[in-house]
């Protein structure tokens, strides 16, 4: 959780910097993140959105892996060919994210019912916000897995704001939870703020599907304490009060009020915490700045498994312009 | 080899290919106990089950958004949309997900499925069972659009679709899904992506024309050869990856070219391939590039004989060529 906010708290001003070209901060959604990630198994798969720092760094994917997807550069796993946060690690069965909302819910759905045909005794949980309870995808995807019965977590961080429109201009639903119920299976509120209460909720979530009961959707109601992204300015459409009223709850602070009360932390095993978190950040930021961009002909590969007759007389007519006094490398 | 019609073909080639790979699989809408609203899919259900021949939600975006996580998983789908005229609540799947995650991932996670679909005229299906959109697809970067026009390649190009590592739109001439047979080869045929198919070798006038445009324009050139007109047809097959070689060297041949597509000539496949003759056999061109299409018109119903190209509308304007030099 610190990792994650240190690392948003410096990305944004790196981003200000135009050190790199964007920047989409999980801010306040950590505890629902890391209590996620927490109850899950290495072989499950995730089908993340772009706001899922806190997932991927509890998944294992290391600091510098992604400073190099946010720089961009040739030792990003994603090849520099995506707009910072929308990453992937193979590794981790962290599926690359992608712009359009709700997309990877069908194919969380998808990977399940492969799992499904297997035998493997895994999950997929589809990633997203509580404006994607509105898009196609969300309602086929969760038609699917109800029908299929699939192992699948339908994991909704609802940080009360997509982009601009409030979560009660989203839909007239009281809760997004209860939309499972028109799919038929069940869906949990629990709230976002408390690691243990999100661990607990997907801990269970995960036995029902590798029970063979099925899906389940989770609503971790949270709050997205900065801007949608760095493209956004938050001031224009919520006030100031509301936002102090959500940073008094702030999710890391309270798992430190829980840790204390528990004996398990002291003030100055925090203050490392967080020194170890920011040098870490920092280090990362050093080291993946000195590594230079992909090489120009590098677009052209991936886009097929082989470069068809077409691309290569492109590749080649690319390589010719740059040879002749253009910049790429 | 055994006889077969081009929508048995495409049957044959999805059994033998479950058959030899457990991991192949179909998913879609009437696919299983009904074998397809065309029958494509006929007998599968019975030989493979329910687990392996997938009745679907009626939810195209929910066909293809699925069909995409098998495959990152591993498995190798064939979805089948039931006419291509309903594809559009998939494409944002197709065009955002589907062509994008080899590259988006830096090729960590490929995804290969097969899309078959049904497309095109002819069979009195309005604007809404009509349509020939594969301009669409070719245009997006990621994505393989294939077209078959006899049974034979349907089978061997459909096969090399489900063993290929890349994305694959494998559009079905529906029009001759029973209009044409042929002789299918048996057992693991497979026809290579970007090699055109030389349907009829002449030395006047290049006709090249996919799907079921082949026989009208081959019945064309019967005509013009009985007019002392030698026309060469080429059925490219595969309009990405485009045999661009053959396409060329054909008109550096004959100097003449007509292309057919019933799609609407706006922004149509032929419009690429008239560019590709503009950019590399120009001094070869004795006469404009003609194309002979479908109207930038809605598909009409009650009026689709006049809206789609036929023989006499594909004769026309071969002879045109040979007349303006």
């Amino acid at each position: 959780m610190v990792l994650s906010r240190a690392m948003d708290e410096r990305c944004l001003t790196l981003q200000r910097q135009g050190r790199i070209g964007f920047y989409a901060p999980a801010l306040g959604q950590e505890a629902a993140q890391v209590g996620c990630a927490l109850a899950l198994s290495p072989d499950d798969w995730m089908f993340p959105a772009y706001r899922e720092l806190a997932i991927a760094l509890t998944r294992g994917a290391t600091v510098p892996t992604i400073m190099n997807q946010l720089l961009g550069n040739s030792a990003d796993l994603t090849k520099g060919r995506q707009m910072p946060n929308h990453f992937g690690f193979v590794d981790q069965h962290f599926v690359t994210a992608s712009s359009p909302i709700g997309t990877q819910i069908t194919q969380a759905v998808g990977a399940a019912m492969a799992a499904q045909r297997r035998k493997h005794s895994i999950v997929t949980v589809a990633f997203f916000g509580d404006g994607a309870t509105s898009s196609n995808d969300f309602h086929a995807g969760l038609n699917f897995a109800g029908v299929f019965r699939t192992p699948t977590i339908f994991f909704c961080q609802n940080n009360q704001w997509a982009i601009s429109l409030p979560r009660e201009k989203q839909t007239r639903s009281k809760t997004l939870a209860e939309k499972a119920d028109a799919y038929g299976f069940p869906g949990v509120v629990v709230d976002g703020l408390d690691l243990n209460a999100v661990y607990a909720a997907v801990a269970e979530a995960r036995q029902r599907a590798v029970r063979g009961d099925g899906p389940t959707l989770i609503e971790a109601q949270v709050y997205r304490l900065g801007p949608h992204s760095t493209s956004d300015d938050p001031k224009r459409y919520r006030s100031d009060a509301e936002v102090a009223e959500w940073k008094a709850k702030d999710p890391i602070v309270r798992f430190r009020d829980q840790l204390v009360a528990a004996h398990l932390l002291d003030e100055g095993a925090e203050q490392k915490i967080w020194e170890e978190a920011r040098a870490q950040v920092g280090a990362a930021i050093e080291e993946c700045e000195k590594i230079p961009p992909m090489a120009g002909p590098s677009i052209f590969e991936d886009v097929f498994a082989q470069l068809t007759p077409r691309l290569e007389e492109e590749r080649a007519e690319f390589s010719h312009r740059s040879a002749g006094g253009a910049t790429h490398a | 080899m055994t006889e077969l019609t081009l929508v048995q073909a495409i049957n044959r080639g999805l059994s033998e290919a479950m058959r030899a790979d457990p991991d192949v699989l179909v998913l879609g809408e009437d696919v299983g106990l009904n074998g397809g609203v065309f029958r494509a899919t006929e007998g599968l259900f019975k030989e493979f089950g329910e687990s392996r021949v997938i009745d679907t939600p009626l939810s195209e975006t929910g066909i293809v958004g699925t069909a995409i996580g098998m495959a990152l998983y591993g498995l190798k789908p064939v979805a089948e949309i039931q006419f291509l005229d309903f594809i559009y609540p998939a494409f944002d799947q197709i065009v955002s997900e589907l062509a994008k995650f080899r590259y988006r991932s830096g090729g960590q996670f490929p995804c290969h499925v097969v899309i078959r679909t049904p497309y095109g005229g002819g069979i009195k299906g309005g604007l809404y069972h009509s349509q020939s959109t594969e301009a669409y697809f070719c245009h997006t970067a990621g994505l393989k659009v294939v077209i078959p026009s006899t049974p034979a390649d349907a089978k061997g190009l459909l096969l090399t679709a489900i063993h290929d590592e890349d994305p694959v739109m494998f559009l079905e001439p529906k029009r001759i899904y029973r209009a044409v047979t042929g002789e299918v080869p048996d057992g693991d045929h497979r026809v290579p992506f970007g090699k055109a198919r030389l349907v009829r070798e002449g030395s006047d006038v290049s006709l090249f024309a996919y799907g079921a445009m082949v026989p009208p324009t081959v019945e064309a050139a019967e005509t013009l050869e009985k007019e002392g007109i030698h026309a060469e047809v080429i059925d490219p097959r595969t309009l990405v990856p485009l045999d661009e070689a053959a396409i060329v060297a054909s008109v550096e041949k004959t100097g003449r070219a007509v292309v057919v597509h019933e799609a609407a000539r706006f922004c149509g496949f032929g419009a690429e391939i008239a560019a590709i003759l503009a950019e590399k056999a120009f001094y070869s061109l004795k006469a404009p590039v003609a194309r002979v299409t479908g109207y930038d018109t809605p598909f009409p119903y009650a009026l689709e004989h006049l809206y789609l190209p036929n023989a006499e509308t594909i004769a026309h304007a071969a002879r045109g060529a040979v007349k303006a030099s």
